[in-house]
């Protein structure tokens, strides 16, 4: 028997309602677990159970129909995740799956007519509930809908793989089931009715009263509900299409992906109880797997740790910013103007060498609020805010008043040394400084000053707009008010914030160097490029070694690696081709080829590896680096590393981040003599 | 500059059917009440392009909290209105909505508008009646009232005492025939086409819907007789003859005549006129007699042309008053046809649209009437009357 004894239990309500036009009541069915929207409704095992009470003493009613509908907000977000790491057999998974399909059956093969109204966010086991019922409307204010089981390394295993193709097309369904998951996107209930998944939307303010009047009319047969017939002969050609594309994107690394196509070319002919039988094998398969826990468990960072950072001092210590200096006008500091300028909506100011240099950050700055408004992501009243927020300056003096201050200039110690001692005599005592440098010691950087307390590292990840990562470091000096401030502009600018001490490199570059130092050691001895460019590949990482050189440029990458090497001469190399590399000023890869005129440039010896190789070198050379980092207590836990990895390197969440592949595939035990995470944390417990 | 003489007609009305405080409503917000009201009138005229709607007016007799904010207008904003649509609230006690609907006429008339929406909400179980009063002390230092002028009930004891042919027994007669009454045109289905479903929630029942009033119930003179008087020791006035604290809200369209008729609109009833008359706080109820005289003379009537009348019963003692006053019978067919607020509750400044609305709809039944009234009385010592013409009346095509 399958039980969760911390599960938050959504109840079914059922309610028999009165509708005009109809003579016998209708049974409406509530699912709301007790809290407000930002505790969802989910199913586990009691969730299901009250559903399936619902169902029966609705169905005893003899009722005109049964709806189903959620509580404000939210409709149901899906099968209840906190009990997975609690199944530890593949019956108990088998257990789960045939639970849910057994009751959600109920509403498909209902007599009296079923319907979903879809008031609030529905996704995964809320899509697939509602797709049982015989028909849908969705609320205009519904959040999203969406079946993104893929993304954590599970399938919809309840019907949805089955019923969803066979009702919007197998095109529609591999969009909804596969693409959606893996780009991070869900439908708005206006996409959901154009694709079919509901049949009919209402405006959210008299949503479950437009609802049970047109559920009345389908029940008298006013209302015809008219869905396409569905095109069964490129059927197969299109899932060939989506294997080709997630086998190039993932090479086979997501076996959720892989098990979602094969249970999408079941629906074309299956019968519905053989198509839900083989979810239930799928999902029980999935569940029982490490990608799968590792997916869950990188989940649970994304949602909860990085919304709760380990080790940050409390808040009430935060200083009000009112202001925002920025130091420089380049590309980083303008992007870093505008960030600050549309999540903080305070006075933002940009210094810079000459006028010229500063008009064109404003400038910068401008334009991009003018895009925004063009594609209606940012409405007038806010665009002419922000526009009179923003300035720049030669004259520093206009730094007197501000309480954050950034620098975003040349990565230079001795430069940013004299900056912030010229910029001390001008700020308040009490200011914060922050640097953006993605390498230099904040420590060193601060050691001069009159007040080195307040600086503090605040490293982002470019494009800064889009990544969610911010390392915020803390200096030898840093005190507790700084830091609290830091974090709290942190979350102001929507960043998930990491604490990191101040080492070289921080986590995210240090990491991230030390995989291209142990490439670029095969290429050295004589690995050829293209080799070393596939090594990964079993991964599923979001690029390859190559491309993401030529992402952040051969020189950044360089430098990065110099400060490394540096540091720890025995584990990070200076490589004489990388050097040659940066010198050439080539771009490493034309038209998503690796340049060969790159290739011409190296000089290697006669000691090739082969890929595999290559990757195991890569692992264990992040393993030893993780358990350094560890040691010296760079961050506080490996979930830590794990949590930078995923938002900051974009390590996918089958692989846990990074320290769950590390463990279950041995690399750390192998080579640093332990795990990093205690078993049945990331994997299906031995 | 030369201005014409403008027709005002009541185009259509709804309401939500009334709940009882601490019932069906008790978590659900006053302004979503009367901002169903507003969005289903937009939803049953299709012909009315909304940014035709150029005035808001809504009634709250406590106007805080989800009352407050200048409700006329955020209701507007909530109705899906266009932001150019300006909104403001109203209040006079019981007659708020009737005030909303003359005020908006008045503006029509002079020509300041064409299309107005007047509305009203009580949500009584939310805001109880006083909440957050601060009578001025001079009130009592100068006895320019009796302190019993401020509660409604003590009011109709009052009345009862000045007018001491109306008793007790009488009043529950009365209050009796608007059950029956009530009961047997919800059998019909006369009160039905004014109801807008509301989606109601209770954290404890799951979603419902409201469809029925929820406080009409069966009774008898023998149970009637059993109640208490709450509001004087051996007093008359009870739960069962005199209207109970209920929520809910009402909405109607104002529009000028031409422009009414241009876009296709119904034409329901027609402005004749209205007065507002003020009568000794202590003896509110008496109000609507010095009103409906006003309205009338205004008019050039006299109470014998008038076919049809939709009185608020806030107590079955003013009600009897009034028709004591014009000597028409408790029983009269022409009065409250379809019973009134003592089954169907009067949720305070929402009730006069009730009464428009169901006095639309007799016209609609009745073309051998050619007017009606509606006539409220109002808390402080007021009453309030509006004088309708029946535009289907058989006698106008002649």
């Amino acid at each position: 028997m399958i039980e969760n004894p911390n599960e938050v239990v959504t109840k079914a309500i059922l309610r028999l309602v009165q509708v005009p036009g109809l003579a016998k009541p209708a049974a409406l069915i509530t699912l709301d677990n007790g809290f407000d929207y930002k505790k969802p409704n989910s199913f586990g095992p009691g969730g299901l159970t009250s559903l399936d009470e619902a169902i029966t003493a609705a169905t005893e009613a003899n009722p005109s129909f049964i709806a189903v509908t959620g509580k404000p907000y939210i409709f149901c977000v899906g099968a209840d995740i906190t009990g997975m790491p609690l199944i530890n057999s593949r019956e108990q998974a088998l257990a789960l799956g045939e639970l849910g399909h057994r009751v959600f059956a109920r509403l498909r093969n209902s007599e009296i007519p079923t319907f979903a109204f879809v008031n609030g966010a529905a996704m995964g086991g809320g899509l697939e509930v509602a797709l049982h019922c015989h028909y849908r409307t969705v609320s205009t204010g519904a959040a999203a809908l969406a079946l993104p089981e893929v993304a954590i390394g599970l399938i919809p295993g309840w019907g949805g793989s089955q019923i969803l193709p066979n009702l919007i097309g197998i095109i529609n369904a591999a969009t909804v089931i596969l693409q959606n998951p893996l780009t991070q996107k869900q439908l708005r209930p206006k996409q959901a009715k154009e694709m079919g998944v509901a049949d009919a939307l209402f405006e959210a303010a008299d949503f479950l009263e437009d609802s049970l009047a047109w559920a009345a009319g389908v029940v008298n047969g006013d209302i015809i509900v008219e869905r396409p017939e569905i095109d069964r002969k490129d059927w197969d050609g299109v899932l060939e299409f989506v294997k080709a594309m997630l086998d190039e994107k993932l090479h086979g690394a997501v076996p959720a992906a892989n098990k979602a196509v094969e249970l999408l070319a079941l629906a074309k002919t299956a019968s519905f109880e053989d198509g839900t039988a083989a979810e239930t094998e799928a999902l029980a398969d999935l569940i029982m797997g490490d990608e799968a826990r590792a997916s869950l468990y990188s989940f649970d960072l994304v949602q909860r740790r990085a919304k709760r950072p380990v080790g940050v001092p409390d808040k009430s210590l935060a200083r009000k910013v009112t202001k925002v200096g920025i130091i420089g006008a380049g590309l980083m500091a303008s992007q870093l103007a505008l960030l600050f300028l549309r999540r903080l909506q305070v006075p933002v100011v940009l210094t810079d060498l000459d006028q010229e240099r500063v008009d064109k950050g404003v400038a910068y700055v401008h334009g991009e609020i003018d895009k925004l408004v063009a594609k209606k992501r940012m409405d007038e009243g806010t665009a002419a805010k922000l526009r009179l927020l923003v300035s720049g300056s030669v004259d520093k003096s206009v730094f007197a008043d501000a309480d954050f201050v950034i620098e975003a200039v040349f990565e230079n110690l001795d430069l940013k040394k004299q900056i912030w001692a010229e910029f001390e005599k001008i700020v308040k005592p009490e200011a914060i400084l922050a640097t953006n440098t993605s390498s230099l010691s904040i420590t060193e950087m601060a050691a001069e000053l009159e007040h080195p307390e307040r600086v503090v590292g605040f490293h982002f990840f470019n494009p800064v707009a889009v990544l969610p990562l911010l390392e915020i470091i803390r200096g030898e000096q840093t005190d507790d008010a700084t830091l609290a401030t830091a974090f709290e502009v942190g979350k102001t600018l929507k960043k998930s914030s990491v604490l990191v001490k101040d080492a070289p490199a921080f986590v995210v570059n240090r990491l991230l160097t030390r995989v291209t130092s142990e490439i670029f050691q095969a290429v050295d001895a004589g690995t050829p490029l293209d080799v070393v460019n596939v090594a990964m590949d079993p991964l599923g990482l979001p690029m390859r070694p190559i491309a993401l050189l030529q992402l952040v440029g051969p020189a950044v990458a360089y430098h990065v690696g110099e400060t490394l090497h540096a540091a720890f001469p025995d584990r990070y190399v200076d490589s004489p081709n990388l050097k040659r590399i940066v010198d050439s000023k080539l771009p490493v890869m034309v038209d998503k080829e690796i340049n060969p005129e790159v290739i011409k440039l190296l000089e290697v010896g006669d000691a090739p590896l082969t890929a595999d190789e290559v990757r195991q070198k890569a692992l264990d050379g992040l393993a030893e680096e993780i358990r350094i980092m560890l040691d010296e207590g760079v961050v506080a836990e490996a979930q830590d590393i794990d949590l930078c990895m995923i938002l900051g390197a974009g390590y996918p969440f089958h692989l846990g981040g990074v320290t769950p592949y590390l463990d279950r595939s041995g690399t750390a035990e192998r080579v640093t003599g332990k795990r990093f995470l205690p078993d049945g944390v990331a994997n299906v417990r031995s | 500059m030369p201005r014409e003489v403008r027709e005002v007609v009541f185009v259509d009305g709804v309401r939500t059917p009334f709940g009882k405080a601490g019932g069906m409503y008790a978590e659900t917000r006053a302004d979503d009440l009367v901002i169903r009201c507003m969005r289903e009138l937009l939803k049953r005229n299709p012909n009315l392009p909304p940014e035709k709607v150029e005035e808001v007016a809504i009634a709250a007799t406590t106007q805080i909290g989800d009352q407050g904010l200048t409700l006329g207008r955020t209701a507007a904003l909530l109705s899906g209105l266009p932001k150019t649509t300006p909104g403001y609230s109203v209040d006079r006690m019981c007659a708020g909505a009737m005030t909303a609907v003359t005020n908006v006429a008045g503006g029509i008339a002079m020509g300041a508008y064409d299309i107005a929406i007047a509305g009203g909400v009580e949500h009584m179980g939310r805001h109880p009646m006083g909440e957050g009063v601060d009578p001025n002390p001079r009130i009592l230092a100068e006895k320019l009232v009796d302190p019993s002028a401020l509660v409604m009930g003590s009011t109709a004891e009052n009345l009862h005492d000045r007018l001491p042919h109306i008793t007790k027994e009488r009043a529950d007669a009365y209050g009796l025939n608007s059950q029956i009454k009530t009961a047997k045109a919800y059998a019909d289905g006369k009160i039905q086409p004014d109801l807008v479903p509301v989606a109601i929630r209770s954290a404890e029942l799951g979603w419902g819907l409201a469809t029925v009033d929820e406080a009409p119930r069966q009774t008898s003179l023998e149970k009637l007789a059993t109640l208490k008087t709450p509001f004087r020791p051996h007093g008359r006035v009870t739960a069962g003859n005199a209207a109970g604290l209920n929520d809910g809200a009402t909405a109607a369209i104002l529009a000028d005549e031409a422009t009414a008729r241009e876009l296709g609109l119904p034409v329901a009833m027609r402005m004749v006129s209205y007065a507002f008359v003020g009568v000794e706080p202590e003896i509110m109820g008496y109000g609507p007699v010095p009103a409906t005289e006003k309205a009338l003379k205004k008019a050039g009537l006299t109470i014998d042309d008038i076919g049809l009348f939709e009185l608020n019963e806030a107590f079955a003692v003013q009600v009897l008053a009034f028709l004591d006053h014009y000597g028409i019978a408790d029983d009269d067919p022409r009065v409250n046809p379809w019973g009134g607020a003592i089954a169907i509750g009067h949720p305070l400044a929402s009730s006069a649209i009730r009464l428009m609305t169901q006095l639309a709809r007799q016209f609609a039944e009745r073309p051998d009437v050619r007017y009606g009234i509606n006539a409220m009385c109002i808390g402080i010592g007021m009453g309030g009357t509006v004088i309708w013409e029946n535009p289907y009346w058989e006698g106008a095509a002649k």
